[in-house]
């Protein structure tokens, strides 16, 4: 199963790596994202406790994320999108590929495109929206298991609407629905790590997102057979 | 083209014509459907009766708390709808049965008509007793999400998919989805929100009048879902055999054109 993860992750990033999509129109889009919250939400000063901080450094967090899951929703689009002519599901399953294979093997390459697009989201928050950064390590750890639930979660219910016309319109509305505790868990853990506010317990929402993360796996593996068996 | 005119001057098709099986009924009503919408709407009356007229008004809530009567009885229709749904969902994946897979469709889609109706009569009762139509409280939030949830689940049974696949796919997502039901239901105990906590228990302190009246609630919406199910299930029941009726129409259309006897050709 492990050659067959590395297989199919290196296929679909082979893929990227000659189309070019995700980095020359998902980051591209990420970006745009972040430039309209700003444009959308005034960068007046609020008053938090006894500081003082913009309303987009305030949401930032937030922002931030929100940015990441609609960029995130392009990328798993993409990642059934490539599979979506002649029935190339089919192919992968009559070529003996491990459905688990399939399943961990493109949510690997899209957590590893998905992970590139925040590190440059991130660096694009930094800029845009002025925040500070306290805690680095909660910051990286927090990004690396919200990645993986986004990815994990997202590939599954993504791979639910494969093979249909309406696949565009009914990803969205499939996969947003499931990542909304991983919104909530990453932007408090994100907050956390970058202002240190008193209150709120970073590291339990990091570790949330793990629990999260463990049970997307446990039904990605359970599901995933099923669903692929037919595509 | 075969005929398919059914009155008695026209001439009888032939038994093996697909086109001659028995139309099904033009209605989806029948004894029991009248029987369940009769005593839904008895219940409902009597309901309206109790909660409006006979119980009187709650101590600190006044008026409002008489929505309790339409709103934990539209939690109850909602978990049933999508119970039924996770319930059909099993069951059409060990039985591949199409029975299973079109009631948890129905069962999904009166849920989620339910589950609209408990946060229009959630919001409507906020307003008075919050001061606010929505507040981002958990119960309130996983609820909306449950509620998108399976909007969602209903939009992926209409996908351009081999009905075999499609019925799979939404048995699949119809379990899954199931585990959000849990965490609106617990949501109350799992975290301190601004939504009350379960209202029947066992040391539930309640005026005796108003708890029949929640109890003819409780019934009357239990069985106006039963009676929209019986009836949206035999929707798609019927629009099952329809789309049937067409693939058989155009298999006969395909075979007249090929066949030398000329039989089935407008005369």
């Amino acid at each position: 199963m492990v050659h067959d993860i590395w297989l199919m992750a290196s296929k679909d990033l082979k893929v990227e790596f000659v189309s070019r999509v995700v980095a020359s129109q998902i980051v591209p889009f990420g970006l745009l994202i972040l430039i309209l919250f700003g444009l959308g939400l005034s960068p007046d000063l609020v008053v938090v406790g006894d500081e003082r901080r913009s309303v987009l450094e305030e949401v930032a967090p937030g922002l931030f994320w929100i940015a990441v899951l609609l960029s995130a929703l392009m990328a798993l689009g993409r990642a059934f999108a490539i599979e979506a002519e002649d029935g190339n599901l089919d192919a992968l399953r009559m070529a003996g590929m491990d459905p688990m294979g399939v399943f961990l093997g493109k949510s690997l390459a899209v957590a590893a495109q998905l992970l590139v697009l925040e590190v440059i989201l991130g660096l694009g928050a930094f800029v845009l929206f002025g925040v500070p950064l306290a805690n680095p390590v909660l910051l990286v750890m927090t990004a690396l298991f919200a990645t993986v639930c986004i990815t994990l979660a997202g590939t599954l219910y993504a791979s639910l609407a494969a093979g249909s016309t309406s696949r565009d319109t009914l990803v969205p509305l499939l996969v947003l629905p499931v990542l909304a505790p991983v919104l909530l868990g990453a932007t408090l853990a994100t907050r956390d790590a970058l202002f240190a506010d008193p209150g709120v317990l970073g590291w339990s929402w990091a570790l949330l997102l793990v629990v999260f993360a463990l049970l997307y796996l446990g039904l990605g593996m359970l599901a995933f057979g099923p669903i692929l068996e037919d595509a | 083209m075969t005929t398919t005119n059914s009155s008695p001057t026209a001439p009888k098709p032939s038994d093996d014509d697909p086109l001659a099986k028995p139309l099904a009924p033009a209605h989806t009503g029948s004894a029991l459907t009248f029987r369940l919408g009769l005593a839904a709407a008895i219940f409902m009356g009597a309901m309206l009766v109790f909660g409006l007229v006979i119980s009187g008004p709650e101590i600190n809530q006044r008026d409002s708390a008489r929505l309790l009567y339409i709103h934990l009885p539209s939690v109850a229709a909602t978990y049933l709808g999508f119970l039924v749904t996770l319930v059909g969902s099993v069951i059409y994946l060990r039985t591949k049965s199409l029975f299973w897979d079109m009631l948890a469709g129905a069962s999904a889609e009166i849920g989620v008509v339910f589950c609209a109706g408990l946060l229009f009569s959630g919001a409507v009762w906020g307003k008075p007793t919050w001061g606010v139509y929505w507040q981002w409280d958990p119960r309130l939030t996983s609820t909306a999400v449950m509620f998108v949830m399976y909007l969602g689940y209903l939009a992926l049974r209409r996908m351009d998919l081999p009905p075999d696949v499609r019925s799979r796919r939404a048995a699949i997502l119809g379990i899954a989805s199931f585990a959000n039901v849990i965490v609106v239901h617990y949501s109350v105990q799992w975290w301190r929100g601004l939504h009350q906590g379960r209202t029947l228990g066992v040391d539930t302190q309640i005026d005796g009048l108003m708890l029949f009246s929640l109890f003819l609630g409780l019934v009357a919406f239990v069985l106006t879902f039963a009676w929209l199910l019986v009836h949206r299930f035999r929707v798609a029941w019927l629009s099952h055999q329809v789309e049937e009726l067409g693939l058989a129409r155009a298999l006969a259309e395909r075979r007249a054109e090929t066949d030398p006897t000329g039989r089935g050709r407008t005369p």
